[in-house]
């Protein structure tokens, strides 16, 4: 466990003493989370823990109250998501949110131009130059939608996918950017326990295919202890545990955040 | 590879080229309603990129029309006498269009950045309240005629440069949004968090579409002068900014066929009504025939009348052909 502030090598993610408060409501507290490369980090706690305000430090949507993000050993201070999205850092969101008047296809193609594209010149005088851009980055979109089959749907609009598409579109939206780091926002809401399964099929077999890590925010103990290497617990925007997801499972601590502990109980009663 | 588009944009300006030949020879008032109709292609189509497009919404654009306007005639009738002899004259006009176009971009520009921080009613607001500021400037401004405006602008307005412009305002606006750069307008208009998630800037993209709409409305307060051969600020209150709002929204927002459909419409409509005025049906009941004169005199009340049953019907734009924005396009 490599957590403690300090450069590491093989370092790719690090959030150091990251405190988020929202006036006097404190979100997230001196939070301390590293993440290496390759790796498949799981980030879980009880409704309103602070998940995923901890990922919007590190997308950038909030700057931390206090605190640093390191991304490949650079601070991440004061840059725009955008920028963020640009050094590798790639997000779904909790709640969808698609270019839902774009079809499948669009979606993962203005994902593109972020490495691929044409000036605003280019676009303008359409020189072979233009086209050739165009046909590449439609070329690079058709294969990543086959890698995931939505290859038939790539002229349905967005909106009109089924839910479970959206999610995976989602995510191969966020590849498009290709990112060094892929952050998951609940990407097992609202799906079924057959849906559930194929997810961390899919999950295991991004991480492997486009050899990125992955910061998994879930709610659900079932996805992220059967395919996170590691696993820290958030409750009320404190992290109360770290470690495998064996060591856990077993910690009280853990237990108690989600269950309730019945001997506090017992002690607070007498 | 010269591109399908590029032959239809020449297409368009080789017809205009034509259609300049034959001017004289058309009746005047159709004369003046083509023009009419051809500024009007320009406003609706340039607003379409900031408020269908990237979903900004503005209510502002006569005020970047009156920059233009005021910008390309104070070219021509004070700067045209003081240039040396064949500089001066209807050579002056491109770049007089082109200066009112590059004034109205720099005012896109200033009420581009601080609107940012706005969307949807709150940046309406602003940007209405831009274009009131712009009209009372104007009419404070002495050297401009003051609230009497400019008059005597010389004659350069014909229907070449018209519908060269509103060709070229229409093949830039489309060309823009069909790119791989583009798209980033529709991604920010449909949503923002999403788009800069995508390493899209939106603030860039914004700020591009105020220009480059704006400058196109310039241009069409240039024409709009040197047509019309006197300005005034009254011209352009908010009034006709929702006049070209109304285009885009009637058309569909973000759907270029639609709305140039539409600005031809709405242009046409009035002149219709009053045309039909004049027409007299035959009475089953009696002898005389019943005048529709009635209509010249309730033809606003019908116009408007029309805008609201046409929203009603079709709340979703009137041409919503699959010409737009959510043409299938092909795949490889």
């Amino acid at each position: 466990m490599r957590d403690a502030p300090g450069p590491s090598a093989s370092s790719l993610l690090r959030l150091e003493k990251c405190t988020m408060r929202f006036g006097g409501l404190m979100a997230v507290s001196e939070l301390d989370l590293n993440l290496d490369t390759n790796e498949l980090v799981g980030l879980i706690g009880p409704n309103g823990a602070g998940k995923t305000t901890a990922f919007n430090l590190i997308t950038g949507v909030y700057p931390p109250t206090e605190g640093e993000v390191f991304f490949c050993g650079q601070p991440l201070r004061k840059q725009k998501p955008h920028q963020i999205t640009a050094r590798g850092i790639a997000r779904t969101f909790q709640n969808i949110r698609l270019f839902s008047s774009l079809s499948v296809f669009d979606n993962v193609r203005v994902a593109f131009q972020l490495h691929q594209r044409s000036g605003f010149l280019q676009s303008l005088l359409r020189g072979p130059a233009f086209h050739r851009t165009e046909r590449q980055v439609e070329q690079e979109v058709m294969e990543v939608l086959e890698i995931f089959r939505l290859g038939r749907f790539r002229h349905t609009l967005a909106r009109n996918l089924p839910y479970g598409d959206q999610r995976r579109l989602e995510i191969v939206r966020a590849l498009a950017t290709k990112p060094k780091l892929l952050l998951l926002d609940e990407p097992a809401a609202g799906m079924n326990p057959t849906e559930k399964v194929q997810l961390m099929g899919l999950i295991q077999f991004i991480k492997e295919k486009f050899d990125i890590s992955v910061l998994l925010v879930e709610h659900d103990m079932q996805v992220v202890m059967g395919i996170c290497q590691r696993v820290a617990v958030l409750d009320h925007g404190i992290k109360i545990a770290q470690g495998t997801p064996e060591e856990v499972r077993r910690d009280p601590k853990v237990i108690e955040a989600y269950l309730g502990d019945k001997h506090q109980d017992k002690q607070r009663r007498a | 590879m010269p591109a399908r588009s590029h032959f239809l944009l020449l297409a368009a300006l080789l017809v205009s080229f034509v259609l300049d030949r034959f001017a004289s020879q058309l009746n005047p008032y159709y004369l003046d309603i083509c023009t009419n109709v051809g500024i009007n292609i320009i406003l609706a189509v340039s607003l379409n990129l900031i408020n269908g497009f990237t979903g900004q919404f503005s209510l502002g654009h006569a005020g970047f029309m009156a920059v233009g306007a005021y910008t390309s005639a104070s070219v021509t009738m004070f700067l045209g006498p003081h240039l040396p002899l064949g500089m001066g004259g209807p050579l002056l006009f491109l770049p007089a269009l082109l200066a009112g176009g590059a004034m109205a971009a720099l005012a896109g520009l200033m009420v581009g950045v601080p609107s940012l921080r706005l969307t949807g009613d709150y940046l309406a607001i602003v940007t209405l309240g831009f274009g009131e500021i712009i009209r009372v400037i104007f009419r404070n401004m002495e050297s401009v005629g003051g609230s009497l405006g400019l008059q005597g602008i010389p004659d350069y307005t014909t229907p070449f440069w018209t519908f060269s412009f509103a060709a070229l305002t229409i093949y830039v606006v489309s060309s823009l949004v069909n790119s791989t750069y583009g798209r980033g307008f529709i991604a920010v208009h449909d949503d923002e968090v999403a788009a800069s998630a995508m390493g899209i800037n939106p603030t860039k993209y914004k700020i591009i579409a105020f220009i480059v709409g704006a400058f196109f409305a310039g241009v069409a307060g240039g024409i709009y002068g040197h047509f019309k051969l006197s300005i005034d600020p009254k011209g352009f209150d908010f009034v006709k900014s929702i006049e070209i709002v109304v285009m885009v929204i009637l058309g569909g927002m973000g759907n270029n066929v639609g709305v140039v459909l539409a600005a031809i419409l709405l242009t046409l409509l009035p002149e219709f009504l009053r045309t039909m005025a004049g027409w007299s049906l035959p009475n089953p009941f009696g002898s005389h025939s019943v005048s529709l004169r009635w209509i010249a005199e309730t033809r606003m009340i019908i116009y408007s009348l029309l805008i609201v049953v046409l929203m009603l019907v079709r709340p979703q734009g009137l041409f919503t052909l699959s010409l737009g924005r959510h043409r299938k396009k092909e795949g490889p």
